[in-house]
């Protein structure tokens, strides 16, 4: 059953990478390690299942809702808590420890007020049925999972790569002073960034979600763990690296619970990691930052 | 007299130390004017406070004809009315190409306008434009330097604000900005220089200023400054 295998570690990779996008835009605009990343998945994922549930929305709406307010719920977060330490230029290691302090804070609240019971979406979301071709079997919500995270994907990359906007999110990134004589508010483009890589965090936490039909609030910590896998192995801020090493990370993840056992799946990630920084310290493809001068 | 930039009493520090001490400065529409000093004087930090990037501890900042108050205005903002810096060290986006480079100065120009702009930005540096597709961070010192003013200019400033655009490049190159610098006075440009290289500051400029420690130590037309005994003497090396 190797072809059915490789299929679905396609659409597992397919959210991990995307869900990589978001952190590795977060971490290489921002500069600092945000941990409440994954906060924002569970929350997109709980948005979804509350509007799949509550509002009845088909899943092609719930899955934008849920990104939209995780989007928001990470622009209101950075605001908050990271603003004042930009501004006061505050070391790398004050932010970290904000942003843990509040991801603790934020899982906790999540966890009372949500329960840690493990919820799943309705049974209609999962309607479409299933493709069978030949030995391979692909459900309807495996091919929207896909396409979503493609999509998303490459709107992404085209908007950072492609766009005057993106020109100034990545001036921002390199060097904000120098944004500043451009005429570039920096301080918008930062928002932007928060709700980009918080939207995309959400809407990856749907699609992870809607993978497992499993939903919880300390799934975002799980996730975690795997996003730092992907972004030492893709290379910290580098965003085709993100792509690869989460498809990578799907794979093998995938192919461990077939042929290992499903226990080692959550191994693999830090095999991949360790393995990365044993060999290739600056990621699968990382390049040293061209010189400044 | 009309005056494009009016600064009084203008005092700027870092952390608890003043580091510039209430100082008074006139930039007229259409002219150069120097403004030279030893190392640490504090030339770099009165470029940041023009351009928003320091926020003053006091004094004002008049602009243009209705003479607002640019004194704690974002960085941002004072770039879009006008005032462009070409910062110390170039500040080049080293990990984006120069043509990337260029559109940025140009940010809120529409892509048709910047590429007219580029146009122009090429034709007066053309080795920007054997060099379009590279990486910035690999052109040599004064490429970038070419670059940064280039991206300068991008914006159509109405006042240029250079800092030591000398700073480390050979003698040959010096010579070229320069000539550009000269090139732009004649088109009507307005520029705030600031410069180590004194001699070649006060060559070009129609008025000088001279700071030490903070202070305007002399100011007047750049070739009487050039005269000054003091000046000739500390600054000159005559
Ligand atoms: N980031 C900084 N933090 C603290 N002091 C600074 C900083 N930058 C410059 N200074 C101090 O301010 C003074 C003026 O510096 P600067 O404006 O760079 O001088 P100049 O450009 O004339 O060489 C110097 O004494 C310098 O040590
Ligand atoms: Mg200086």
């Amino acid at each position: 059953m190797l072809e059915q295998q490789l299929v679905n570690g396609v659409v597992l990779g397919a959210t991990y990478a995307l869900f990589a996008l978001g952190f590795t835009l977060m971490f290489g605009v921002m500069g600092v390690i945000n941990l409440t990343y994954g906060v924002y998945f569970a929350v997109g994922a709980f948005a979804a299942l509350w509007s799949t549930q509550a509002l009845g929305l088909p899943i092609a709406a719930a899955l934008p809702l849920g990104a939209l307010i995780a989007g928001v719920i990470a622009v209101a977060i950075d605001t908050l808590l990271l603003t004042r330490l930009r501004k006061a230029k505050a070391p790398e290691l004050a932010s970290l420890m904000v942003t843990l302090g509040a991801t603790l804070f934020l899982y906790a609240g999540m966890a009372a007020s949500l329960g840690t019971e493990i919820r799943r979406f309705p049974a209609a979301v999962f309607d479409g049925g299933a493709y069978d071709l030949g030995a391979v079997r692909i459900g309807t919500t495996q091919i929207l999972i896909f396409g979503a995270a493609v999509a998303l994907v490459v709107a992404l990359m085209a908007l950072v790569r492609g766009s005057r906007l993106g020109l100034a999110i990545r001036a921002v990134a390199e060097n904000p002073d120098a944004a500043a004589l451009m005429g570039i508010n920096g301080g918008l483009m930062l928002r932007v960034v928060s709700f980009l890589s918080g939207a995309i965090g959400g809407a990856a936490g749907v699609l992870v979600g809607l993978n497992f039909n499993a939903i919880q609030p300390f799934m975002g910590e799980h996730m975690m763990l795997r996003g730092f896998a992907v972004i030492i192995v893709g290379g910290l801020g580098d965003l085709r690296g993100a792509l690869a090493a989460g498809l990578l990370l799907g794979f093998a993840e995938v192919l461990t619970a077939a042929y290992v056992s499903s226990t080692f799946k959550d191994l693999t990630a830090f095999a991949l990691l360790v393995a990365t920084l044993w060999f290739r310290p600056l990621g699968l493809f990382g390049r040293a930052a061209a010189k400044r001068a | 007299m009309n005056a494009l930039l009016q600064v009084e009493g203008l005092r700027l520090g870092y952390g608890r130390a003043d580091v510039v001490h209430g100082i008074d400065l006139t930039v007229p529409r259409g002219r150069i004017v120097s403004l030279i000093g030893s190392n640490g004087a504090g030339k770099t930090t009165i470029l940041r406070g023009l351009s928003g990037l320091m926020k003053p501890r006091g004094g004002h900042i008049r602009w243009g004809q209705d003479g607002a108050d640019l004194a704690g205005e974002a960085a941002h903002r004072i770039a879009r009315r006008g005032i462009v810096q070409v910062p110390e060290g170039r500040q080049v986006f080293a990990n984006m190409t120069v043509a990337e480079n260029l559109r940025l100065g140009a940010y809120h120009a529409p892509g048709a306008e910047a590429a007219r702009r580029q146009e122009a930005v090429v034709a007066r540096f053309p080795r920007l434009g054997e060099r379009l597709s590279q990486q910035a961070g690999y052109l040599s010192g004064g490429e970038q330097q070419m670059l940064a003013m280039g991206r300068a200019l991008m914006a159509e400033p109405v006042l240029l604000l250079l800092d030591e655009p000398s700073m480390g490049l050979a003698p040959l190159i010096v010579e070229e900005i320069f000539a550009i610098i000269a090139a732009l006075r004649t088109e009507g440009r307005t520029i705030l220089l600031v410069e180590q290289n004194a001699s070649a500051a006060l060559a070009i400029a129609d008025d000088a200023y001279v700071l030490e420690t903070g202070r305007i130590r002399l100011k007047g037309p750049a070739a009487e400054v050039a005269r000054n005994p003091e000046v000739t003497a500390a600054y000159l090396g005559l």
